[in-house]
């Protein structure tokens, strides 16, 4: 193929956030025809890079070429217009609405002055069968399931005949057979000569779908390269940077009696867990791993008092407890370290020191009145034990790194002198060396005699950190398998049993 | 077991998302009993043409509720377009006109004028939100002083104040209090072309709601902004073109409203947009956006209107009224959010 016949050229983008360079001189070119992953941790640039493509960001420095043709789109709808179109990795989704009215969102068909819903139908329900997807036009979204809202998402980015589509992400939350199914999608994209951008995580869907796979890392260019010549173990070593076998801590932690024992804990309001029991012991590291809307999340907060239960038991050291509020839960000597930092973690207007103390107020308090040296204290205590790189105390907690937001956060709770700490994704958005430190400070802890619940999307985290994994599938335990003799294979599966 | 548990659950929901209802139900029967004679055909339409201007107001009100904003300034736009649509319509036989030398207008010019007013005011709220980003409470906040003070300087006589305007034209309070003659003899019904005019605006709103692009922009907008960014919806157009219909519908309102009391002063339109958006709230259109029909607005606004006029019929004391209303509000609110949070 002649090297003038790209598709799409992104030459030299850079593009600066306050305190964080997301993309620095980052090269990507896609051919007509073909399917170009795109690989690279949480932070690597990835998404930010298709944002630009995409006119969501504006790149700072760089330039786009469509077919040869300059080009910069100032919004998402000049990009939909040019033959861009793109699934996000969150769903942007409007639930209140239905399905056709999600479909064709922003290009609603008219006739006079009014919408034409049966055309809208008609449309809907033809993209609908071409792609072999059974989901009525007229269902509301809220009531479709996350999968069913990913295929939705998928069939409307399609339906816009893109000559490029980006895939972010795009199985997530699907089961094997609806990956399947949207790779016989793709390739009849492709066979139609369309480029696509494929952004995922899993390296088997990617050497299996993909022709060429670039790697990025901390907002560089890394490589690129046929797919038919890579292994995922090379693939791997780029995106990490070094080898494989320094990736994680050594493990030295020993587990030793039963702590935690939950009993057929089921969720009030459905749809939440049902009937999940396990046990935790001390200095344990025990994973969950499970697909998006697998209820990792409502585990964790039904703990913790979050979520209440309708039925089930909690045991802590042998004593029957009730966790039914937060705070309950803290003085039961429970943590929890929530997925969305931005959004449930940290105040992001408030300092360091703020950040830090919040969950353990009560203890600096005498009458009512704060006690400013302790504050102090305990805060230089969290920046100096988790390495905190922070310039003060008194810094907006906005302007440090993702991971050192996240060791802030751990550090709150340890303040609260915890013996289960409940994490969930502790990982997810931090960069590769920062993701080591926080490792190490869960092994530490294990170490320490704490009991820990990692919840995490990334496999060979859970592989490499835990002791055991518990598998949710569809709010239901699938199976608890010991981390040492288990497989990723082996976890899909059981992650799949009950959908 | 199960089942039942269950079946008695949804019973209870189901009573708890119509609870509004029940209780807005029961004071209306509780005034029945009381006074019988309550049930007359008089009163009904009493109380659609009382509860006409409020609804014209809410349904502007409410676009703007499901795109996560809200108005304090529409009832203080309602006054400003109400005055000045006044001053160009009153009688060419009264004394103290505010016009001597005005002829007699045709009633579309002030009807026009206090279009322009209301856009205009609304169109300011809808450059704050979609452009400058400002929390609607905030610019609503400002734009309703500016409404209050512009109205104030325009009915200013100096040395004797701000007067007010009286002695409007025949022709247009006969435009909006005259009445269609349905039937013959004793069972003559008259309905007011006001309550007509309400239901005309009803029908094209609920068709601009429901069958138009902006309509399904907006609930779009209202339901996912990022979502509809992404899908290249012209989100600042949109929310400009919401609030300047929210502008017509106040203007049209204004012009109404102070032909139906017979006069205009500064205080006409005072806090009618609290009205307005209990009558959204109590319709179900949500706060946090995105939801909302035509038809619970106006449900809304004849149901409190209903309970004003039957508290006030039965001779409850005006002050109690309004802590009634108060509570009503609340009620509504707590159902509407009750509806929509994630139980946990």
């Amino acid at each position: 193929m002649a090297e003038d016949t790209y598709l799409l050229e992104m030459r030299n983008i850079s593009k600066s956030f306050p305190g964080v360079k997301a993309l620095d001189n980052v090269s990507f070119r896609l051919r007509k025809g073909t399917v170009h992953a795109l690989m690279g941790e949480n932070g690597a640039g990835k998404s930010t890079l298709m944002k630009i493509l995409f006119g969501i960001y504006t790149e700072d420095e760089g330039e786009i070429y469509i077919e040869g043709q300059k080009t910069k789109f100032p919004d998402p709808k000049t990009a939909l217009e040019n033959g861009v179109s793109m699934v996000h990795q969150e769903l942007n989704q409007v639930l209140q609405r239905d399905v056709m009215d999600n479909i064709l969102l922003g290009r609603y068909p008219q006739k006079g002055f009014f919408v034409d819903q049966k055309s809208m139908y008609e449309f809907t329900k033809k993209i609908f069968d071409d792609l072999a997807i059974n989901i009525d036009p007229r269902a509301k979204l809220k009531n479709l399931s996350v999968s069913e809202r990913q295929m939705v998402e998928i069939a409307k980015a399609v339906s816009y005949n893109a000559k490029i589509l980006v895939l972010d992400e795009p199985t997530s939350s699907l089961t094997q057979q609806e990956i399947e199914h949207l790779f016989r999608i793709i390739n009849l994209l492709r066979d139609r000569g369309c480029g696509i951008i494929y952004i995922s995580h899993k390296m088997e869907e990617i050497l299996r779908i993909s022709d060429e796979v670039t790697v990025m890392r901390d907002g560089k260019w890394i490589a690129t390269e046929y797919a038919k010549n890579l292994t995922t173990d090379m693939i791997i070593k780029l995106m990490v940077g070094r080898d494989l076998t320094n990736r994680f801590p050594p493990k030295t932690n020993k587990p030793s009696e039963v702590m935690l024992e939950v009993k057929d804990l089921t969720g009030r309001y459905r749809p939440s867990i049902e009937n999940v029991s396990f046990d935790l012991r001390k200095g344990e590291i025990l994973g969950v791993a499970g697909l998006v809307g697998s209820r990792r999340t409502e585990l964790l907060e039904t703990i913790f008092g979050i979520a209440s239960y309708s039925e089930g038991e909690i045991y802590l050291n042998g004593k029957l407890i009730e966790n039914k509020d937060p705070s309950t839960a803290i003085e039961n000597g429970f943590a929890l370290l929530t997925e969305e930092r931005r959004a449930t973690g940290i105040f992001s207007m408030l300092s360091v020191r703020f950040n830090t103390i919040i969950a353990n107020i009560d203890s600096y308090s005498k009458y009512g009145v704060l006690n400013g040296k302790r504050m102090k204290e305990d805060t230089d205590w969290v920046i100096k034990s988790l390495n905190v790189k922070t310039p003060s105390q008194n810094t907006l907690i906005k302007s440090l790194s993702g991971g050192n937001q996240q060791k802030v956060i751990i550090g709150r709770w340890l303040l609260t002198d915890p013996e289960i700490l409940l994490l969930d994704e502790p990982t997810r958005g931090i960069d590769v060396g920062a993701k080591y430190e926080i490792y190490q400070l869960i092994i530490d802890l294990a170490n320490r005699g704490k009991a820990v619940i990692f919840v995490s999307s990334e496999m060979p985290e859970l592989l490499g950190i835990c002791d055991r994994i518990l598998v949710m599938s569809n709010g239901k335990l699938a199976g608890i398998v010991e981390a040492r003799k288990t497989t990723q294979e082996e976890i899909m599966t059981l992650a799949a049993k009950y959908l | 077991m199960e089942n039942i548990k269950n079946k008695k659950k949804n019973v209870m929901d189901g009573l708890l998302n119509y609870a509004l209802y029940i209780i807005l139900g029961i004071m209306i029967l509780v005034v029945i009993i009381i006074d019988p004679s309550f049930i007359s055909i008089k009163n009904f339409t009493n109380i659609l043409s009382q509860a006409a201007t409020r609804a014209i107001l809410g349904m502007g009100v409410a676009g703007l509720i499901v795109l996560q904003g809200t108005d304090l300034s529409a009832g203080r736009i309602l006054g400003l377009s109400g005055i000045v649509a006044a001053s160009l319509l009153q009688d060419v036989a009264y004394a103290s006109r505010m016009y001597p030398n005005l002829g007699q207008l045709p009633l579309v010019i002030p009807l026009l004028v206090s279009i322009l007013i209301g856009v205009a005011i609304s169109a300011i709220n809808g450059f704050g939100v979609a452009k400058l980003k400002l929390h609607a409470f905030i610019v609503t906040l400002g734009t309703q002083l500016l409404a209050y003070g512009l109205a104030l300087i325009y009915i200013d006589r100096p040395p004797l104040g701000a007067q007010p305007i009286a002695g409007l034209d025949e022709r247009y309070t006969n435009f909006v209090k005259g009445a269609i003659k349905i039937g013959f003899g004793d069972n003559k019904i008259e309905i007011p072309y006001l309550i007509l005019y309400a239901a005309i605006i009803a029908v094209v709103m609920w068709f601009i709601w429901n069958k138009t692009k902006l309509g399904k922009n907006m609930f779009a907008i209202g339901g996912n902004p990022e979502a509809a960014a992404v899908s290249g919806v012209n989100i600042v157009k949109n929310i400009m073109m919401i609030y300047i219909i929210a502008g017509v519908l106040y203007g049209i309102a204004g012009f109404l409203e102070v032909a139906r009391i017979g006069s205009a002063t500064s205080i006409t339109g005072q806090n009618y947009e609290l009205d307005a958006i209990a009558a959204c709230v109590v319709g179900g259109v949500s706060f946090s956006g995105g939801v909302g029909t035509i038809p619970g607005v106006l449900i809304g606004a004849v149901l409190l209107q209903f309970i004003n006029y039957g508290l006030n019929f039965i001779g409850v004391n005006p002050y109690l009224q309004i802590i009634i209303k108060g509570l009503i509000i609340i009620i509504a609110v707590s159902i509407d959010v009750r509806k929509y949070i994630e139980k946990k």
